[in-house]
């Protein structure tokens, strides 16, 4: 497979995966804003911490507000991380790959990012009720990987597609759990309150794992719900698991059946995905959550890194540069 | 009736004779038709406008900085050639690709017919599409051009003569096999009982074609884009998509030791067949135009060497020369002595003084063209330009008259469009793809153009034509 089509198919599953995240995450803040006492304000400001992106949101607007918000992290084309502009890429890149994508998944992405400017358009962040259009959102992304799980061959490409995916997906649960640090609660009697019940409720929602977790640990508690996303390996969107997956498909990509690694990125995740595995919860809490998962993001960037240079980079030509030297 | 105001008189119509009597191969096709209420039709319409956008049957105009994707307007009524037409079409296009590809051969290395004094030495000589490093070449099995789109027209009086020859990446296939596509959908039980000849095996045909360039067992062979800014882009992943084959860019290949390779997630892997989007002088920096970004460097010497295959040959534009043109009657008969089967449109070379003294006097009547521009561009309408216009391109023709030629204004044949109106006659022209390989062959369908507005003659698409899917029926 050309570096460069490896590299777009990357990207096309990273920038799907954001999109996807990005709407999961609005649609349950909105949601949640429906359950809160009479007296409380909704909150977006830890939304915006989350994602990473709250300095460029207050250059850009004077206010946090839903509409503010809710503009800035799915329609803003001025943000390099809203659903807009990760569609639009993620389209982009399935333009310059389409070939080697399925004719099927090409038109429903097509198609979701004329859906998505139609409603930049009608300015639907200005609607009373945008639900639906985030539910529309991630049921079309969801639709997508659907069709694509059972339509393209497991050949390399489909192996690139999902490590971008999965890479992405690591670090978006990563980020999300961070949300619960930057709720600043108004004192330490809120902790166990019907409020924070709301708010670990609404985290698991917002990750698709809400009935899952209860099967597994019944009652909403801090401890047992960090312990599932981060290390639970039988869930979908864990970090554990997204990182099996990521390691599972660097394997498949370089075709390597020895034991340990081939390369550097196999090193860098199989060093990761190890530390997970045998970690335990305590000691997650004891290094503090926020400083674990900060940790974490920056161990993510290096092993992308090292993908990079593994497989995407591309060299200069040799003749232009031998040739060039000899005639002058 | 939907065809009742019908306005058929003006023009050769393909629909109705002069006496507004049906032509038998549009009789079942025009009852069916009246069979559909116009508000049903523009349902359609509104369909098949939908399909293109959801597949991205996009294109970027030139000149157009924000990138913009626009869908060609496909009208939804198709174009119907009947069997006895299209043979005209057929050979006379078999027999001008052969002899242009003698001529082409002939001028790069022995020159005869410039030697017999057929064409000028200086004309063939001095186009900028004539390029020195192609002198004594011979690509693989003789062949230079290998794809080509002609564009045809029809008279007053019906009869088809060639407008252009397009030997350099002519564009435009991919709507002539995705609008089938959806005009089929649209009209599925009338399609299935009029008979068309099909055309989806025209990309079978081109790998076949472009494999056999090639002496390898399995040849790699790879489709060349300047990328996803070009205005074709669309087409040129959609032909490496049904090709099943790579589509790379400049920046994918790389030349070592005169053989091309393409840099993979796996190491270098060696290219074999390039399938060229790019035009010629972009191809290498190291041997054209020093500036391209989009070509690679080396790349002429491992075609040199015949380690590489390039479709069209590197040079084979010299013939797409609208002053070379005038000649094609003269090279059919030279090479082939034979009278062409289809003729060219008259056409007055600014460069000789006769037909200059013509054309500065009658330059309000004529269609002025550069002698190497393409797409509609640098070309002036005589009847529908202004006098200023008239006066700007007399003094550009007198300045540099290698550089124009003139045509009568032609009247393009029309077929049924639909207009908001119901069905209206509209101006087209024809644009078939022929594959020359072991063998030439004409696909049976066409690119059909089509000049949206009322009376206009435009049909280019970056000027406001649009499309319709074109039907060659078996008699």
């Amino acid at each position: 497979m050309l570096s460069r089509v490896a590299d777009s198919l990357f990207w096309l599953g990273r920038y799907t995966e954001r999109a996807e995240n990005y709407a999961r995450f609005i649609d349950v803040n909105f949601n949640l804003s429906l359950d809160l006492p009479p007296g409380i304000r909704e909150q977006w400001a830890p939304l915006l911490l989350a994602t990473g992106d709250n300095d460029h949101f207050l250059k850009l607007y004077k206010t946090v507000n839903r509409e503010n918000a809710i503009r800035f992290l799915a329609f803003d084309e001025r943000n390099p991380n809203s659903i807009l502009t990760s569609i639009t890429k993620s389209r982009e890149n399935a333009r310059i790959v389409r070939e080697n994508i399925s004719k099927e998944t090409w038109e429903v992405l097509n198609d979701l990012y004329h859906y998505i400017h139609d409603l930049v358009k009608k300015r639907v962040w200005k609607k009373e009720d945008p639900h639906s259009f985030f539910n529309s959102i991630k049921k079309q992304i969801q639709l997508l990987n659907g069709i694509a799980y059972d339509t393209v061959p497991r050949t390399q490409g489909w192996y690139f597609t999902r490590l971008g995916q999965f890479m992405e997906r690591a670090d978006k649960t990563s980020r999300i759990l961070d949300v619960k640090y930057h709720f600043l609660l108004p004192s330490v009697e809120e902790v166990g309150s019907p409020l924070d019940y709301l708010h670990w409720a609404a985290l698991l929602k917002s990750v698709s794992a809400f009935n899952a977790y209860r099967r597994v640990y019944g009652k909403i508690a801090p401890t047992t719900i960090v312990e599932y996303l981060v290390l639970n390996k039988y869930f979908p969107r864990s970090i554990l698991f997204c990182l099996i997956n990521v390691e599972t498909c660097l394997l498949e990509i370089s075709e390597y059946k020895g034991r340990g690694y081939s390369n550097s990125a196999e090193k860098a995740i199989g060093n990761l995905r190890a530390d997970l595995e045998y970690a335990d919860i305590g000691e997650v809490f004891e290094f503090g959550l926020h400083e674990y998962l900060d940790q974490l993001q920056i161990r993510l960037n290096d092993i992308s890194s090292a993908i990079y240079e593994q497989y995407f980079k591309i060299r200069p030509n040799l003749v232009a540069d031998s040739q060039s030297q000899s005639q002058s | 009736m939907l065809t009742e105001n019908y306005e058929y008189k003006e023009h050769y119509d393909e629909m109705l004779d002069e006496n507004g009597n049906c032509r038998p191969h549009y009789q079942a096709f025009r009852e069916a038709l009246e069979t559909f209420s116009n508000r049903k039709l523009h349902q359609l319409q509104y369909s098949t406008d939908k399909a293109q956008v959801s597949m991205g049957m996009t294109f970027n105009v030139y000149h157009d900085n924000k990138g913009i994707e626009k869908i060609l307007h496909l009208d939804l009524v198709p174009r119907i050639i009947s069997g006895s037409e299209w043979d005209i079409i057929n050979r006379g296009l078999q027999q001008r690709i052969t002899a242009l590809n003698m001529f082409i051969q002939d001028i790069y290395n022995e020159r005869k017919i410039l030697k017999d004094k057929i064409i000028p030495s200086e004309l063939v000589l001095s186009s900028s599409d004539y390029l020195e490093p192609c002198i004594g070449l011979t690509p693989p099995r003789g062949i230079w051009c290998h794809i080509t789109g002609s564009d045809i027209v029809r008279d007053k009086s019906g009869k088809f003569f060639v407008l252009e020859d397009n030997l350099r990446c002519p564009s435009g296939v991919s709507y002539m096999l995705e609008n089938r596509e959806i005009i089929k959908q649209a009209f599925p039980n009338l399609f299935a009982s009029m008979g068309v000849q099909p055309v989806s095996d025209y990309c079978g045909n081109l790998l076949s074609m472009l494999q056999s360039l090639s002496t390898q067992v399995q040849p790699n062979v790879v489709v060349l884009t300047p990328g996803i800014y070009n205005s074709a882009y669309f087409e040129h992943s959609y032909i490496a998509q049904q090709m099943g084959v790579e589509l790379v860019t400049g920046q994918d290949l790389i030349v070592k030791d005169d053989f091309v390779y393409m840099q993979t997630t796996k190491g270098l892997q060696q290219v074999d067949v390039i399938y060229r989007r790019i035009d010629d002088t972009f191809i290498d920096p190291l041997v054209f135009n020093p500036d391209s970004m989009l070509g690679v460097p080396g790349i002429f010497e491992a075609y040199k060497k015949g380690n590489v295959a390039l479709t069209n040959a590197p040079g084979t534009g010299v013939a797409d020369d609208k002053a070379v043109y005038a000649y094609v009657p003269r090279i059919i008969k030279y090479y082939l002595n034979e009278d062409p089967i289809i003729e060219n449109v008259p056409t007055y070379l600014c460069s000789e003084e006769k037909d200059l003294k013509y054309v500065l006097e009658n330059i309000e009547k004529l269609v002025v063209k550069e002698t190497n521009a393409a797409g509609g561009y640098g070309m002036m309408i005589g009847p529908k330009a202004t006098k200023d216009e008239h006066e700007k391109f007399r003094k550009k023709v007198k300045a540099s008259p290698r550089k124009y030629i003139a045509q009568p204004t032609l009247s393009l044949s029309t077929v049924p469009t639909l207009s908001s109106k119901g069905i209206a006659p509209r101006h087209v022209d024809l644009r078939p793809y022929i594959l020359y390989g072991e063998n030439i062959k004409v696909i049976p369908g066409a690119l059909t153009r089509v000049a949206l507005v009322k009376g206009s003659l435009v049909v280019n698409s970056s000027q406001g034509g649009g499309s319709k899917d074109t039907w060659v029926l078996i008699d």
